[in-house]
């Protein structure tokens, strides 16, 4: 039987048109593997501004959305690989809070991504202030900026007296919240302490309406709670062997003796572990990402040096 | 066949150049490069990176729009005009057509890229005084731009071989874009579960990506381009134009032209 030239024709261009599609296809995981994350390289490509700015023909406000956004997509797509350099994020935000001074959401959010330890964030809390500083200076009356900056001069500088004098300035605007002044003094008498972190990442919590930011606060505050647990449970699992001369390998004979009600859980509801060495560790260490306390000794070396409160 | 292909193709280039709308962009494409050299006067620091990211990006823009406007129109006039059955009538065949089409748009993309890479480098030594040797990284990104009209021509051909000419300008342009960021697709596809993770992986390969091309930024920085590079955007760029090319051949081999 004879196949028709026409139908010859069509088989081999669809062959062909097959073979090609899966050799780009293959081409493609090849430059893939070459130059990943293209698109962020080109994040940058207008690397000023003023010249972006007079490039936008006064659209401004949207291009400021659009870098906002690319800093977001960056940040999250690095933090998801647990990436700990975040070159692009301050020029970034900088671009951003340029072509739109007003975008309190770039300041706030932005300074939270640089200031947080790696791999939660840059690392980079000094551009957190400056990247604050500026907004200040661009958005005098916004209280949560004072806040912010006092925050990061807290948590991530351990600067507090420079973090009292932000909720002061803070306090002082004419429509703050309240709690700038109570902060301000708390900070200058008791800056280093659990307490005044919680205070601090409550007001956050209590003080936001963005559901991401909450979140954060919410995961911070729970972090709190196990460092301030697991050193208590240490220190009754020492009281108990100074009581009996026996080294307890579970909490059960605690709850005997009458130093516990019951197994002690974590936020998350998983039961705390008991080392034979009477160290105290979450049950899931990659589930927490703020805890400096409970931490197996390889991932929890980093923080042993750094016993202050930050949470 | 060659030689039936080669005369279909210098035809087509014949007709290209004579086209009043790619006048129009290469004009608009030298403004925008000229235009780059006043803005770098408001800037500090980043005179030249400036220019070679507008120059660039001009020649790259202006250039998919002559590929877009001049390549949906390539069958179309031939129908709308007739001469189609006239070329037909003859021992050509329909996929010679075609690919004889898409090889006349190809040289002509080629020749406007040509003339506004000479502006810009013009322009790079008005800003510069000298040229330097690691400027022929410019040419390797320009290169990739090529590769890029060589996909976009290959869509438009494809698109317009069952649609009209707006509806293939408009998919066309949308294609450009879309492409332009599949990187962010494929992120999204990874981040996916599921369904719509195999749906987005599938559509970042079906949809061409532009971003690998695109490699302006780097030269602008003064980023040598790794020879892997230049090997897989050939390969890929090659690849995904003939798989649009054998589609479009294929559509027009079986479309009713009565």
């Amino acid at each position: 039987m004879r196949t028709h030239p026409n139908r010859a024709v069509s088989l081999t261009l669809t062959a062909l048109m097959v073979l090609m599609f899966v050799g780009s296809g293959w081409a493609l995981g090849r430059l893939r593997a070459v130059r990943p994350n293209t698109n962020l390289e080109d994040v940058l490509y207008i690397p000023s501004a003023k010249v972006l700015k007079r490039m936008s023909l006064g659209y401004n406000g949207l291009l400021a959305d659009i870098y906002w956004t690319r800093a977001v997509q960056y940040f999250g797509a690095r933090h998801w690989r647990h990436a700990r350099d975040y070159d692009l994020l301050f020029p970034l935000l900088d671009i951003t809070t340029q072509l739109d001074p007003h975008l309190l959401v770039a300041y706030r959010f932005g300074a939270t991504f640089l200031a947080q330890e790696p791999p939660d964030g840059a690392g980079q809390p000094e551009k957190a202030v400056e990247l604050i500083e500026r907004g200040i200076k661009d958005n005098p009356d916004e209280w949560r900026l004072y806040f912010d900056l006092g925050f990061v001069y807290s948590m991530d500088l351990g600067d507090y007296q420079a973090a009292a004098n932000a909720f002061l300035r803070g306090s002082q605007l004419p429509h703050t919240h309240p709690f700038l002044k109570i902060m301000a003094a708390q900070m200058a008498q008791h800056g280093g302490e659990l307490q005044t972190a919680r205070m601090l990442w409550q007001t956050t919590y209590d003080t936001t309406d963005d559901v991401a930011i909450k979140a954060n606060a919410r995961l911070h505050l729970q972090a709190l709670e196990v460092d301030e647990t697991v050193p208590k449970l240490e220190e009754l699992v020492r009281q108990y062997k100074e009581r009996t001369g026996i080294q307890p390998t579970t909490f059960f004979p605690l709850i005997q003796a009458g130093l516990l009600r019951r197994i002690p859980v974590d936020p998350l509801g998983m039961p705390y572990k008991l080392l034979p060495d009477g160290h105290v560790e979450v049950q899931d260490p990659e589930a927490w990402s703020f805890i400096r306390r409970g931490l197996p000794p390889e991932t929890g070396k980093k923080d042993q040096a750094d016993q202050s409160t930050k949470p | 066949m060659i030689s039936r292909i080669r005369a279909i193709a210098f035809n087509t280039f014949r007709e290209a150049i004579r086209d009043r709308v790619l006048y129009n962009l290469i004009v608009f494409a030298f403004l925008m490069i000229g235009a780059s050299l006043l803005l770098g006067q408001i800037t500090i620091g980043v005179e030249r990176q400036l220019l070679i990211n507008l120059g660039l990006t001009a020649i790259s823009i202006f250039g998919v729009l002559i590929a877009i406007f001049i390549g949906i129109g390539l069958v179309s006039k031939e129908i709308d005009k007739r001469t189609l059955y006239t070329v037909l009538s003859r021992p050509v065949q329909r996929w010679e057509f075609i690919v004889g089409k898409y090889f006349g748009l190809v040289g002509t993309l080629v020749v406007n890229a040509g003339l506004m890479t000479l502006g810009f480098f013009v322009a790079l030594l008005y800003l510069m005084h000298r040229l330097q040797p690691s400027d022929t990284s410019i040419l390797a990104a320009i290169y990739f731009i090529l590769l890029q009209f060589m996909m976009i021509t290959a869509i438009a051909l494809l698109l317009s071989s069952f649609s009209t000419p707006i509806e293939s300008a408009v998919l066309t342009f949308a294609i450009f874009v879309v492409g332009s960021f599949s990187e962010d697709l494929r992120n999204f596809a990874e981040a996916a579960k599921g369904t719509t993770h195999y749906a987005t992986l599938a559509l970042s390969y079906l949809i061409p990506n532009f971003a690998t091309m695109n490699y302006i930024a780097p030269v602008a920085r003064g980023n040598p381009v790794p020879g892997s590079l230049i090997l897989y955007n050939t390969l890929y760029g090659l690849l995904y134009a003939a798989t649009a090319v054998c589609g479009a051949s294929l559509i027009f081999q079986n479309r009713n032209l009565k």
